[in-house]
This record gives C-alpha cells, structure tokens and sequence, in this order.
C-alpha cells in the first residue's frame, strides 16, 4: 500500500499533481499533507491527475472535499482528471460528481 | 516469598549449575530467570549487579580488573534500564487507553443501541460489525404505531473514535427532530445542517434514510450520498438498485434531497448496507455489487436475519477473517 505524488507542472496560478498508487486510510494523511500547502496558496488552479490511482476508499473522497472546499474557499478550482470507471463511481454515489469538476479524460497530458 | 527477595540466591543457582555442566537446562534455566525478571521489572543493571556479586562470591580471587570491568559494564547498561522503564510505563499508558477504548465502546453501544421492530408482515435482518473496536456505521429503527417504519443506515468517511463520537451527534440530531421523521428528505436535509456546522472539514457521512409505509407498502426514501442498496422484486426475480442521488452530509449547508417511492409487493426485498459491504476487499480484488447479489440469491428463501448473518460469514471468510471496513447489511422483506 503506497502512493506517490508528484508535482508535474507549475506555474503561477495552475498546479498539477500526478497521484499515483492507493488512496486509503493509511497513504490519505501523506496525501493530504502533500495537497494542502497547495491548496492554502492564493486563488489557484489545482488539476489532480488520478489515472494512476488504483484504488481509493471513502477516506480518499474525504480528503478531496476538504481540499475542494480549501481551494473554493480561497477562491480557486479543484479539478480531477482521469478517474477510472471504479473512481467515477465513487464520485457520482457520494454526489459529488454534481458539485465538483470532474473530468474522466485527462486533458492536455504532459508526459 | 517474592522473586526480589530470593533472586540472588537463584542466579547464584542458575550460574553455578552452568559453570560446571554448560547444559542445555541450565541455559533453559537462566531464560526462565529472565522471564521472571521482566516479569517483576527488574532493569537490566541490577542483572549486572547480581552477576558481579555472584561472581565475588564464588571466586572471590579473581583480579581486581575483572571487578573493574563489571563497573564499565553497569555503567553502559544504565541508559538500557532508562530505556527499560520508559516502556513499562508506556505498556502502563497502553493498557489504561485500551481499558477505556472498551469502555468507550460499551458507552456507544448504550448510546446507538437500536431494536430492530418485530412487524406483522414485514421481516427485518439487521447485522452491524466494526472493523476495529469502534463503529464508524450505524443503523436505527423507529417504528411509529400502525403507520410506518422508518429506518436509517449511515456510514462516517473517517474510522476509529472520531468517527463514533461523530455517529452519536447524528443519533442525537435524529432524535431531536421527531417532527419530520416521516420525510426523508426534510431528514437528511435538516441532519446536513447539523454536520455541516459541527463536524470538522473533512469528516463526511453518508446516510440512507427511508419511511416505509405500512398501510399501503410504499418505500418513501433519500440518500445522502449512500451507497445504493437493492430493491429485490419477486415478480420479475431480479435486484435492482435501490438509486438514489443527493450529496455527503455536511458539505454544503444549502443542499437538498429529493425524495424516491417505491411500491414494496410481497416476497420484494429491500438491502440496505455500508460500503463496507461492497468494498470489501479479497485476494483476487473487490467484491462487485454482482457478487453480491450472487450471494443474496443463495439465501434468498431464508428469513432476513439468517441471509444477512450468513453473508457476513462469507464475506468475512473472503477477507480471511480481518475485516477491513465495518460492515453494515439490512435486509427487510414483505411477506404478506
């Protein structure tokens, strides 16, 4: 059980973060750690890139409402790409797929 | 007579049978002396102190360099018996927590206690097991007279205490709005509220909650965010998914739930669960919702609460006996 977090690009005003591995109960705290600086910056534009997440949990989805309502509250965007089918669901039962920006495809990819 | 008072005598024993046989008893008889060492914490410097005095004792000739030694040796291991005593007092401290983790554990289970209501016609199962001590699910019923049954199951996105402290807000909040109980959605609207403002920003719940109508068996019901249950219909023998969308409570304080009916007919099911059910976790992967369902059809002309217990049994015996998640599974079935 592990999970990397990679910034893969950055500018002023856009982050974008390369999740890889499982978000759970024990890899969430690393995960949150790793975010929230980002998210407590001024109005940012954060693109979480979750392709390779292969498994997350109800404590994911935890950690990424409190680092959707951080941003929103600064006044920036949240946005997450590339969620599997398995993912996606996770989203749209917890009713969050309707509140948050959330995009299936990743978009604009930097390898 | 206690094990301080005579333990000179006995190492004296224990070395002086070594020096002369070096048997394997011997040995196995310093281990033993060591155990009982622990057991009455006597820290690792004395056992120098002991193997020095011996030693004067029965070779009193030795040169003085030797006893010298003996005083480096104390010395050095000082700091082993900081050490030594610094985790008897953290064992202490251990065991102090877990007595009131268990105490904790019972309070919740007074404060959560929920009957599941015997119904003339409607069958009920209900089986709620923790992960670890605490509960992060809950279910409870309320029956109301001839009218209806209502019924909740929720699951807190957190584990362990503070997602149980946070379970009897919710029972509290629940029981403080008689007034709405028979409209789901003014429910988990009003409950949304509640956990919006008091629960910290990333603690979640889902919730399901539903009014059965026992007059006309109609399912009035709401989701906040709460994995799907299934609705099984006898007459075309198929589950379908209990569907229902609205948010997680508490985290946005203006949302509102729409409300679902469902027309129950007799030998119909309605399967009520936590995630934990669905994400439950095996060695070839997840357990999918078709899974699932494979193993209600198994069981399918049981009595509820023999269907739910017995999938808890699989399930559990999938995850080699170490649940994962809490586990929650309701089962109510009309049948008449």
């Amino acid at each position: 059980m592990n999970i990397t977090v990679n910034i893969t690009e950055q500018t002023e005003d856009q982050v974008r973060v390369a999740i890889a591995g499982e978000i759970d109960a024990f890899t969430a705290p690393k995960l949150r750690e790793k975010l929230d600086p980002i998210s407590t910056k001024d109005p940012i534009t954060l693109i979480a890139d979750l392709s390779q997440v292969n498994y997350m949990d109800s404590t994911g989805i935890g950690v990424f409402v409190g680092l959707f309502k951080g941003i929103k509250a600064n006044g920036g965007h949240l946005q997450l790409v590339g969620l599997s089918d398995r993912l996606k669901r996770l989203f749209d039962i917890t009713g969050l797929a309707d509140i948050m920006d959330i995009n299936p495809e990743v978009k604009g990819g930097v390898e | 007579m206690d094990f301080r008072e005579k333990m000179d005598e006995k190492f004296i024993g224990v070395l002086t049978d070594f020096m002369q046989s070096q048997s394997e008893e011997s040995l196995y008889a310093a281990q033993q002396f060591s155990r009982l060492a622990l057991e009455h914490k006597i820290p690792p410097e004395e056992i120098v102190n002991l193997q020095k005095s011996a030693m004067q004792e029965l070779m009193p000739d030795l040169p003085p360099e030797v006893w010298h030694s003996f005083d480096i040796l104390l010395e050095v291991m000082t700091a082993y018996g900081f050490a030594f005593r610094e985790y008897q007092s953290l064992i202490d401290t251990q065991k102090e927590f877990k007595n009131e983790m268990e105490i904790a554990s019972s309070v919740q289970e007074t404060l959560l206690g929920t009957s599941v209501p015997t119904i003339d016609g409607l069958e009920i199962g209900a089986l709620s097991v923790p992960a670890k001590q605490m509960n992060g699910d809950y279910f409870h019923f309320v029956h109301d007279g001839d009218h209806s049954v209502n019924v909740a199951i929720a699951d807190v996105i957190g584990k362990g205490i503070p997602a149980a402290l946070c379970m009897s807000m919710i029972k509290y909040a629940m029981d403080s709005l008689p007034e709405y109980r028979k409209d789901p959605s003014a429910v988990l609207g009003s409950l949304n509220r509640v956990v919006e403002q008091n629960v910290d920003d990333s603690m979640f719940i889902t919730m399901f909650y539903g009014m059965y109508e026992l007059k006309n068996h109609m399912l009035h019901f709401s989701s906040a965010g709460h994995e799907p249950g299934f609705f099984y219909s006898k007459q075309l023998d198929e589950f379908l998914d209990l569907e229902a969308r609205g948010l997680l409570l508490g985290v946005d304080k203006d949302t509102t739930y729409k409300r679902y009916e469902q027309q129950v007919e007799i030998g119909d099911m309605i399967i009520l669960m936590s995630d934990g059910v669905t994400e439950c976790r095996t060695d070839e992967g997840f357990i999918e919702r078709e899974t699932l369902v494979s193993f209600i059809n198994n069981y399918i002309d049981l009595p509820p609460q023999e269907i739910v217990n017995k999938i808890f049994r699989d399930l559990e015996k999938l995850q080699h006996f170490q649940l994962r998640d809490d586990f929650t599974l309701i089962i109510m079935k009309r049948v008449k």
